[in-house]
This record gives structure tokens, sequence and C-alpha cells, in this order.
């Protein structure tokens, strides 16, 4: 590491490119698993056809959307219509900056000193994430806006009171959570889990519940997947988009949902931690990697996602309203006030 | 190369100072009301760079949570409903507005310049003194918190109640009278 060239531009170049095409991978793929899941949870087979079990078919349909034609409503606000996608997708990715996805490692012994996985850990992490993903609405509601079509407008218009409403209880479920932190640093939450020998959602059990609620609801899946409903809004915002511009927006909503499911694993589920990180009985757990199991458990949440959908049925608007103002925040500030009561009981904060 | 290295806090600043302005002449030129609140999300954002430019990291979050998460959401989803989307051509009444625009824009001239001169006589502060708090030094958001829950506790009280005093009011108005139709 002599040249400061390497550590200051090259390392972190190599850490953006492998974190993008992870995530742009996973997001094609978690497509594919959608598929899967739910056909088998409705007794059917799934996409079998490209490649062995159907495991090119997400390859397949990115190719698909490459060479679709891209279609613009004749009377759409073009500027406004092309960039929405892209507003949507840029904040989704953008996130992944300040993700830990494990402790310092070598590689298995492939570089001299360690490096951390992760991009960047700066102090305001968890407002840095809360920040730039609420940037994502305009994607959604600007490009319902610019299609020039009511169905397009609705599921805008929906999207924006949604997202707005669940952004609340969802900022003081992660307020609980970072008072028994202590510090708003991505990478502190999992040190201040592996002090206290125990994973925070044990003690913020409603704080999660609330988080993944609220998160479900910001990525526009079911239950609370009003703003694309398709039997009343067609495909919602996106009923105008085709080819890359719509594989935009797909891309964005699973990147949202790999960046939902990976804040919970940082919360409340340890990060990178074996489960009771600091009994020594279970130590044998070490010999798997930092990263899987981070892996494994943003894992578990992403089929938390997918079997949702398979199982519940949709809200209604003024349904989601009510729990979002009358349940969810209410809930959310009483849990803020436990919370707060035992961590100064606990003498956790100064 | 290394002129750049030196410089590159300076050319940040006047990159995003172009963009905050620019974004701000934007507001008051479009004439689609979507095209002006899209430029006043181009300023806040820039707004936030500078507040990173300036160490105040917590600041920066904020200012991009609720003006453009938050604020400017509320904007465009009123203009969506009412569905402006050009404001049609029709006379406009400026002209008249022109002594009152030099007026203030001297005003305004006036105001910056007395307080870059004063700030050019004053020596240049510590940043760091900012952030110590009974001898230790504290993160950004450690040093706000403090400042804004110890030290001016009463005005940030006397504040929040003056926002739950609006937001009833809104209420208030908002309230559908009780038998009409379409209550609730």
């Amino acid at each position: 590491m002599g040249n400061p060239w390497i550590a200051f531009l090259v390392v972190p170049l190599v850490k953006i490119v492998v974190i993008l095409l992870v995530v742009i991978l996973m997001a094609a793929y978690l497509s594919y698993f959608e598929r899967k899941i739910l056909a088998y949870m409705q007794i059917r087979i799934g996409p079998n056809r490209v490649g062995p079990r159907g495991w090119l078919q997400p390859i397949a349909d990115a190719l698909k959307l490459f060479v679709k034609e891209d279609i613009i409503p004749s009377r759409a606000e073009k500027f406004v219509y092309i960039v929405a996608p892209a507003l949507i997708t840029a904040p989704a990715l953008v996130v992944f900056s300040v993700i830990p996805f494990g402790a310092d490692t070598t590689f298995f012994g492939l570089l001299k000193q360690p490096i951390p996985p992760y991009l960047t850990d700066i102090n305001i992490g968890i407002l840095f994430i809360l920040g730039v993903s609420s940037v994502g609405v305009y994607g959604v509601i600007l490009g319902g806006w610019a299609s020039n079509n009511k169905f397009s407008l609705m599921g805008g218009l929906r999207s924006a009171a949604q997202l707005v409403s669940y952004e609340v209880p969802m900022g003081f479920s992660v307020i609980a959570v970072l008072l028994m932190a202590g510090s708003l640093s991505m990478v502190k939450f999992v040190e201040a889990q592996k002090q206290a020998g125990v994973w925070f959602i044990f003690p913020g059990i409603v704080a999660f519940f609330i988080y993944f609620v609220c998160g479900i609801a910001e990525t526009n899946r079911n239950p609370f997947d009003l703003p694309e409903a398709e039997s009343e809004l067609v495909a919602g915002f996106h009923t105008e988009y085709s080819g890359m511009k719509w594989a935009f927006y797909f891309l964005a909503e699973y990147a949202n949902m790999v960046v939902i499911s990976s804040v919970a694993t940082v919360l409340v589920l340890g990060g990178w931690l074996r489960p009771f990180p600091n009994v020594a009985a279970l130590a044998f757990l070490d010999v798997i990697p930092p990263f899987i199991w981070f892996a494994a458990k943003v894992g578990f949440f992403l089929f938390c996602y997918i079997w949702f959908r398979g199982t519940f049925p949709r809200y209604r608007f003024d349904q989601l309203m009510a729990l979002g103002w009358k349940v969810l925040l209410p809930v959310s500030l009483a849990n803020l006030l436990v919370v707060a009561l035992g961590v100064l009981l606990m003498g956790g904060a100064r | 190369m290394s002129w750049f290295i030196v410089h590159f806090a300076q050319i940040v600043f006047y990159f995003l100072a172009a963009c905050t302005v620019a974004g701000a002449i934007g507001v008051v030129g479009f004439r689609s009301p979507v095209n002006a609140a899209l430029s006043l999300l181009g300023t806040f954002m820039a707004v936030a760079g500078l507040f990173v430019l300036m160490h105040a990291e917590f600041l920066a979050a904020v200012q991009i949570l609720v003006y453009a998460g938050g604020v400017m959401v509320l904007f465009l989803f009123v203009i969506m409903l009412v569905r402006v989307r050009t404001i049609p051509e029709e006379p406009q009444y400026l002209r008249s507005l022109a002594p009152a625009a030099l007026g203030v824009g001297g005003l305004l001239a006036v105001l910056v310049g007395a307080g870059l001169w004063a700030a050019a006589q004053a020596p240049l502060a510590n940043p760091a003194a900012l952030r110590q708090v009974q001898g230790l030094t504290l993160g950004n958001t450690e040093a706000v918190g403090w400042s804004l829950y110890r030290d001016y506790l009463l005005p940030f009280e006397i504040v929040s109640i003056v926002l739950l005093v609006a937001m009833i009011g809104a209420i208030v108005m908002g309230r559908k009278e009780p038998g009409k139709e379409g209550g609730a």
C-alpha cells in the first residue's frame, strides 16, 4: 500500500464495481427465486426452460429487455419521463456504499493486510440511508406524472402518500435501536451488538416489527403494493414504461428490497455476527465467514418478502393509511419511550 | 495534478454554489410548476452538499431527509393533484414590481456585503471548538444534540410549541364539517 493512489482510488473503485455487480445480479436472481418460490407455494413448477432448472432465466429476461422497443407516450413530459427511472435506481444503489457486509478480512489470506469489505463507514450511516432512500420516491411520483396516464398518476400519488406516511414510524423504530447502540454509524451498530453479547432483536422486537412492516410498505411490496395494484391500476406508476426504463424500475424495487433487508440485518440481527457472539460454546460457528452470516440473514428477510407476497391479500388504501398513522406511529412512539427508559435505567447512554 | 488536489475543496464548493444559485433561478424562471419544484430539489441537494463540505454531516442528512424527502414530495403531490401543466399565457404584472425587486435586492446586497465585511474583520473561528463539550471532543451529531438540548433547550421547546400550534391550526382548518358530504 505504498502508493496512495492505490489506497484512495483503486481499492474503492474495485469495491464499487464489485458491490454494483453483486447487487444487480442479486436483483436479477431475486426475480428468479421469487417466481420459483411463488410457483412452489402455488404447486406449480415455475420457470424451468432456460438453462438447467431455469437458472439462466434472469439473463434471458435482461437480454430481452435490452432489445425491446423503447416507447415514449406522445404527450408525455419527455425529459422527466426519461430521468424518472434513474431517479429511483440511483439512490437504491448509492445506499450500498455504507452497508457493512462483514468484518475486516484478508479474503482467505489473499491480501497481506485485512481490509474492510464495505466501501466506507460514515458517522451518520443510518441517517444517510434514510435520507438517500427517501429521495427514491421522486422516481415513482415523477414517472407516474410524466407518463400522462391516469393509472400512472394515481399510482404515483398513492406512492407519495404511502412513502411519506410510512417513513415516520420507520424513523422512530430506527431511533429506538439507535438508543441501544449509541451511534449512527452502521459498523458501530454491529460492534455495539457484539459488546452487548446479544442481537438487538431481543430487546428491540417491537422496533424490528415496525421497521420491517414499514420497509415492506416503502418498497411497494405486497401486501402494501397499492402504487402498482394490477387489479385496479393496470401497473400503476410504470404502466407506460417499457424496455430498459421499465427494467430500471424493476431493478430499483429489488435493490430496495435488498437494502431494507440489509439494514434490518445490521440494526437488529447482528450484521455479520454469529448468534450469541460472546458465548464460547458456540465458537465452532466461527468457521463460517462473517459475510456468509450476513448473506444468510439478508436471504432470510428476502424469503420473507416473497413469502408475504404468496400469503397476504392486498390492503385497501384507507386501511393502509389507518394502519400507518393510527397503529404503527403510536406504537413506535410508545416503544421509543419504553426503550429510552430501559437504556437510561441500564446506564447505557451517557 | 497537485494543484487540483490542493484546491479540491474549493472546486467542489464553487460547483455546489453554482448548482444552488442555478436551482434558485430555475425555481422562479420555469413556467411549468413541476420543473420549478425540481429546481428547488436541486437547490436542496446542493445545499446539503455544502453542509457536508463544512463537516456538518448531520445537518446535511437532515436537510435531505426533511426537505428533499418530505417537504418537496408534498409540494409535488399538490402540484400533481391540481394538475397545472403550465401557467397559461396571460399578462404578467411583473413590471410594476420592478422597483420593489430593486429595493429588496439592494438591501440584500448591502446586508450580505456588511456580513462579509464583518466576517473579514474578525479572526477565523476555530471550528474544532464547536465540538468541544466539557473538554470532550464529540462527533458532529453529538455536538448538535448537546447544544440543542442543553444550551438552547428553552428556545428549542418554544419552537416546537409554535410548530404544534401551526399543526393543530392546519388540522382544524382542513377538517370537514360533520354531517356534510364526503366527511371523515
